[in-house]
């Protein structure tokens, strides 16, 4: 495929991370089956030394989870993490600290990554102390003094003392990329490092990481929602959408021909700061579902534009076109007449049903029918059968067609068109 | 602001945009010090007494916040919601006001089978499309939206412009849309106004504002817009002043790197330099 894997500083594999649901508690002693959040759910992908690769995706995809379990600040729940041919996925803590210095992590807000009441300096000479690597306090500033030079918070002996409410918030962020950089390590996650900052104090600080990059041979794993700042400052990217990565490739070319359907949508809905190119866009409608129970077959389905009858239609899509239909006040009002509350409906895996009165079965089923003739087509398509049994009202759809990522032109794609 | 029109209001954390929007809305904290005159209609607000204010503010002026909860009340469905609402501001029967917030929310595409459900059931875009259905519920003649899709992703935040857009094509409202995001300016709003440290530094129609920018902040602003085509980086030196003792006569002289000692001494007013584009700039000409 990409490489060979002896190559790749960083690789994942086959990543799942799951959180349990909380709930209330009298919700969970009388649950048979925990709910989990699916957060990441069968992600991989491999770092070469020196690249910058970004994981973008809207918020709750899963980006910043796989960051953390990469650096097993999370433990996974299933696959496997090997940094430096190291498998870390289930190493333990006295082993692991040792690796630590050669990864870290810079986190979104600059503000809650600094300790109030420790000074700059001491802020940034602190892994030092903490990995066992310089212990004279005069040995310790030297580092630090260097460090603050190279990330350019100067004067540093004066910043030096200071605490972070004494500083703005681009100092704070080179601050904590000063305290990452101190223990030289190779790789770096870096958690939407400019999200939190002004638009003309960005562009310093994502210059600054490119300088270290390039004096370091660092590598990047660079976890945003924007997708123009990965594209300037990556050079892979992953696509990434509850809890699966869509689509893998070179930055360029995800950018210049899009393949999935999700990443399309993505890029279009970037508003353009140029009131001469505004056009109109074709947007997937709704929102993000919920990660418990994640959309069967493509998770993106029940949004995408280009969908088709394979793609995983299921029982609950049908409540949820029944629903869609009620912000139509017309058909909203006819419908409640022939079918009732939503309430009405069960849906499980790919089939739904609602309860019927024996003298109405024909009607209903009549009804239920000329509504999906109105449904769009992949939807309406995907339904195998209606049928009544035992007084109830059963739709099934068919089997969706199996996934997987597919090489298409230089890249992974997770999309049943190609 | 003409009737039907919007003007996107674009500035850093702390240059006072939405200051200027609480301000339209008479809705700042009490012992505020407040100068100058908002006229709406012709009518100075500021000489209105509280009760018509009250009736202004929601029915003629409406306004809406970066996150839905700060409107919306947790302990109430949202018809209670859009009936209180209704009925605080006219005389109409409980039944009526349904019938309107039915038609209300189902412009938002916000299904009817869900007007008995509490905030907290709700999506963060269904939250702020119903927040936007109860804003215009009273068909108010300007819109003031305060970051109306910074808590929301790209593409619910696209869908959200799409609506606004539409509202003001179908109902000919006016909107004043506070943001720090260009690219949504650039989208939705027939004028800019540029803010830095508390002053309008520019401001002109979206064409003017984006192509031929006259005010030096204006153009690094731009500039330091990271988007699809940005082949090289760029960015402002130096941090946006301390408002409590802001620099003496340009705010932006200290920053700026066309600055004269001019710069320092004078405040510049803020001048015409083409038929609809204004910039407070004593060198704005040389920018032309």
């Amino acid at each position: 495929m990409e490489q060979t894997p002896s190559k790749s500083l960083l690789e994942v594999e086959n990543l799942r991370v799951y959180f349990p649901v909380k709930g209330p508690l009298i919700e969970r002693l009388f649950q048979r089956n925990k709910n989990f959040v699916h957060a990441v759910d069968g992600v991989s992908f491999a770092l070469k030394p020196g690249e910058i690769f970004g994981l973008v995706g809207e918020s709750g995809c899963g980006k910043t989870t796989t960051g953390r379990a990469v650096l097993r600040l999370l433990d996974p729940t299933s696959g496997s993490i090997k940094f430096e041919g190291i498998n870390i996925t289930r190493l333990k803590e006295e082993r692991l600290r040792l690796l630590r210095t050669r990864m870290q992590i810079i986190f979104q807000d600059p503000h809650a990554s600094l300790n109030p009441a420790m000074s700059i300096g001491r802020a940034i000479g602190h892994p030092l102390k903490i990995h066992g690597l310089a212990w004279r306090e005069e040995d310790v500033k030297k580092e630090v003094l260097v460090a603050m030079r190279e990330v350019g918070l100067t004067p540093e002996e004066q910043l030096y003392d200071m605490y972070p409410s004494d500083v703005s918030g681009g100092q704070k962020q080179r601050a904590v990329i000063a305290r990452a950089m101190i223990l030289k390590p190779q790789l770096i996650v870096a958690d939407e490092p400019v999200a939190m900052l002004d638009m003309s104090i960005r562009a310093k600080v994502l210059g600054l990481m490119l300088d270290l990059k390039k004096k370091y041979n660092l590598t990047y794993l660079f976890i945003t929602h924007d997708l123009a700042t990965a594209k300037f400052l990556c050079d892979r990217i992953a696509i990434m959408y509850l809890g699966r990565i869509v689509e893998t490739g070179p930055a360029n070319e995800i950018y210049t021909d899009p393949k999935h359907p999700y990443t399309r949508a993505l890029l279009q809905a970037i508003p353009i700061p140029d009131p001469r190119r505004r056009s109109p866009k074709i947007l997937p409608k709704g929102e993000v579902p919920d990660a418990v129970n994640p959309p069967m077959g493509c998770r993106f389905h029940p949004r995408c534009p280009a969908v088709l009858p394979t793609c995983g239609w299921e029982g609950r899509d049908f409540v949820d076109y029944l629903e869609e239909r009620r912000t139509d006040l017309e058909k909203a009002k006819v419908d409640e007449i022939n079918l009732g509350p939503l309430e009405l409906w069960r849906a499980r895996g790919l089939v739904v049903e609602r309860p019927c009165e024996p003298e109405r079965v024909r009607a209903i089923t009549e009804y239920v029918k000329s509504i999906l003739n109105e449904a769009p087509t992949p939807l309406a398509q995907a339904v195998e059968r209606v049928k009544n049994v035992e007084n109830k009202l059963v739709i099934e759809f068919r089997v969706p067609d199996p996934l997987a990522p597919k090489e298409v032109e230089r890249r992974l794609v997770e999309c049943l068109l190609y | 602001m003409a009737d039907g029109e919007s003007i996107g209001i674009v500035g850093e954390t702390g240059s006072g945009k939405s200051t200027l929007g609480k301000a339209v809305l008479e809705i700042l904290p009490p012992r505020t010090k407040v100068s100058g005159h908002i006229f709406f209609h012709g009518k100075e607000l500021s000489h209105l007494d509280r009760e018509r204010i009250r009736h202004i503010r929601g029915e003629e002026i409406a306004l809406i916040f970066q996150d839905p909860m700060t409107r919306l009340n947790p302990l109430m469905t949202i018809e209670n919601h859009f009936i209180e609402t209704i009925r605080e501001h006219q005389r109409v029967s409980r039944q009526e006001a349904l019938a309107r917030a039915e038609t209300a929310l189902a412009s938002m595409r916000v299904p009817k089978s869900r007007i008995q459900n509490y905030p907290h059931e709700f999506s963060g875009g269904m939250r702020q499309r119903i927040m936007i259905a109860l804003a215009l519920v009273l068909n108010p003649s300007l819109l003031v939206a305060d970051e109306p899709t910074t808590s929301l992703d790209v593409i619910v935040e696209a869908q959200i412009l799409e609506i606004l857009e539409d509202l003001k094509r179908r109902y000919k409202m006016s909107l004043l849309l506070i943001t720090h995001n260009l690219g949504i300016v650039a989208e939705v709003c027939d004028r800019v106004a540029v803010f830095y440290a508390g002053k309008i530094v520019e401001i002109g129609s979206v064409d003017d504002i984006f192509n031929r920018p006259v005010h030096p902040y204006t153009r690094l602003l731009l500039q330091s817009i990271i988007h699809l085509s940005t082949k090289e980086l760029h960015s402002i030196d130096g941090v946006p002043p301390d408002l409590v003792s802001p620099p003496s006569g340009c705010r932006f002289h200290p920053r700026c790197p066309y600055a004269q000692p001019m710069c320092r001494e004078k405040i510049p007013p803020l001048e015409q330099f083409r038929p609809d584009q204004l910039a407070a700039c004593h060198f704005g000409k040389d920018f032309l």
